[in-house]
């Protein structure tokens, strides 16, 4: 049976998408059958950071309505045979997801893949609700600035009483992803450092993802960034992220400074920074 | 020409809560026999709602707004003043009439005493289907003689509130921005308290707020409040215990 992991903020445009779809691709480069599904009915985003909009037939709606099989609706990406996105639909509204759906579906889901990546809407919404719902593990992602960190606060009480785990008595595992973190700017005290949010938090780390331009360029591309650039600093930290979602134990590095094959311009941006 | 007034008196309003017991009254249809037995009851044990703060409730009874309104009325001729209606719909309650009520809590009964003894009471009400014996209810929280303790071992996220006006409340870990502890006695915080803390919540003024590290956006004891710009700098960041000292709240840190 596979895992559900639910991919969740609560605040918007902090990375949920990105990471959702650098963890799946991750996963899967390690052979395992991943499954990434957008939960953001109306305003879906996983498609195009997967590079995958152009092959959208049917949708996580359809399935839920019964227009459409499972299968028909999983598109298989061309880059990592492993990986299969389920996306959301972009025209109907979200009241379309019924809880009873969503059960039978990652049901059905759980069956076939190793990891289930469910990509949460922003907000505290039915949408986001219903994408938590039947997790078994949370991965909260976090900028490093105070509004970020209460709405993830507000998300981590809602994993702990409105999902099917909480209510069954059992602990949720949850565990943070720290996005967009620049060092320098920590030190300066511009951002949130990386004990702050841990002690704000109070949840198990499980990377942190520095702030590059590589990520941007990756969902251009549409790809995602442990894909399209593997060697970058960001790619390294979610391959990180996911050997640690895998299982294993490892260091958390902060990231220090930007990859120095960044070129000049890089090099000197970081010692004006420092 | 306007004036603009200047608030220059500094001293902080005091909004406390306070629970008063009330008797609660169901009527049944038809209205006329209910009152018939209600007067017959009154005839029994005179003054028996004089003075009593006195609930209506009308949970599940099929009356519109006029016969509500009339039913006030009957009940206002025979020297009950109903201070709330329970168990309303919304269209039923209009101006002039007593607020709605909700989150009444059920108590013991009340004894008739005096003129009629409890017993014969109860035996005439179990003649009728509903009884007409009037229950005890708690319009809020009621400090019981026996203090009670909440003690939660996990953190308090924001937007979650925790309310406990029977005794103290105890967080093991943080209480975060955004979320609230509201305790009839003193609140305790082995943690950061960023969120808003009160304590005797419901009227005690020896209870207090103790914390391993004060960050709070609002505190209050007793009814008496300071926001975070109210309070010294100097015990930001720290250890601190505050209480009540007449109107204002002392701090000092824990040592």
């Amino acid at each position: 049976m596979g895992k559900v992991i639910v991919v969740t903020s609560g605040k918007g445009g902090v990375g949920k998408t990105t990471s959702t779809a650098a963890l799946g691709a991750a996963l899967a480069q390690r052979g395992e059958r991943v499954a990434v599904v957008d939960f953001d009915v109306g305003l879906r985003n996983l498609d195009l950071v997967m590079g995958a909009e152009r092959r959208v037939v049917y949708d996580l709606v359809n399935v839920i309505q019964g227009d459409a099989k499972l299968p028909q609706a999983l598109i298989r990406d061309k880059r990592v045979e492993t990986l299969f996105l389920l996306p959301a639909s972009q025209t109907r509204d979200k009241d379309n997801l019924t809880p009873e759906g969503v059960e039978r579906v990652i049901g059905e889901l759980k069956e076939h893949f190793d990891w289930i990546i469910c990509d949460s809407p922003a907000g505290i919404e039915r949408g986001a609700t219903l994408a938590m719902r039947h997790a078994d593990v949370a991965v909260v992602v976090t900028n490093p600035e105070v509004s970020s960190v209460r709405d993830s606060d507000r998300i981590i009480g809602l994993l702990d009483s409105k999902t099917v785990k909480a209510e069954s008595g059992e602990r949720m595992e949850k565990h943070l992803l720290l996005t967009r973190f620049d060092q320098a700017r920590a030190e300066r005290g511009d951002m949130l450092k990386v004990e702050d949010v841990l002690e704000i938090l109070s949840i198990p780390l499980l990377g942190i993802i520095p702030e590059s331009m590589d990520v941007l360029r990756a969902s251009n591309l549409g790809a995602p960034v442990t894909v399209a650039d593997s060697r970058s600093a960001p790619a390294m930290a979610y391959f990180e992220a996911a050997r640690r979602l895998a299982g294993e134990t490892l260091p958390v590095t902060v990231p220090g400074e930007k990859r120095a094959s960044g070129g000049l311009l890089s090099k000197i941006f970081s010692r004006r920074a420092a | 020409m306007k004036m603009v007034t200047v608030l220059t008196d500094a001293r902080s309003i005091r909004i406390k809560g306070r629970s008063f017991l009330a008797v609660v009254l169901s009527p049944d249809l038809p209205l006329d026999h209910w009152l018939t037995r209600l007067d017959d009851l009154a005839a029994r044990s005179a003054g028996f709602f004089f003075g009593r703060p006195v609930v209506l409730d009308v949970t599940d009874l099929p009356i519109n707004r006029d016969e509500l309104k009339g039913l006030v009325t009957a009940l206002a001729e025979r020297n009950v003043s109903i201070m709330g209606i329970e168990g309303a719909r919304p269209s039923l309650i209009g101006p002039g009439m007593p607020p709605a009520l909700k989150g009444g809590r059920p108590a013991s009964d009340v004894e008739v005493a005096n003129a009629a003894p409890s017993i014969e009471v109860r035996s005439a009400a179990a003649e009728t289907a509903e009884p007409e014996e009037p229950a005890m209810v708690e319009v809020s929280g009621e400090v019981r003689s026996t203090p009670q303790s909440l003690i939660i071992r996990e953190p308090v996220r924001s937007g979650q509130s925790v309310i406990f006006t029977e005794g103290d409340v105890t967080v093991i870990g943080s209480v975060a921005s955004g979320a609230e502890i509201i305790a009839g006695g003193s609140v305790h915080i082995y943690g950061t308290l960023r969120g808003r803390a009160m304590a005797g919540a419901i009227g005690n003024a020896s209870a207090q707020i103790f914390c391993r590290k004060l960050e709070a956006e609002l505190l209050a004891i007793d009814g008496v409040y300071k926001m975070a710009d109210d309070m010294a700098p100097g015990l930001r960041g720290q250890a601190v215990q505050l209480w009540l000292d007449g109107d204002a709240i002392m701090a000092e840190k824990l040592s």
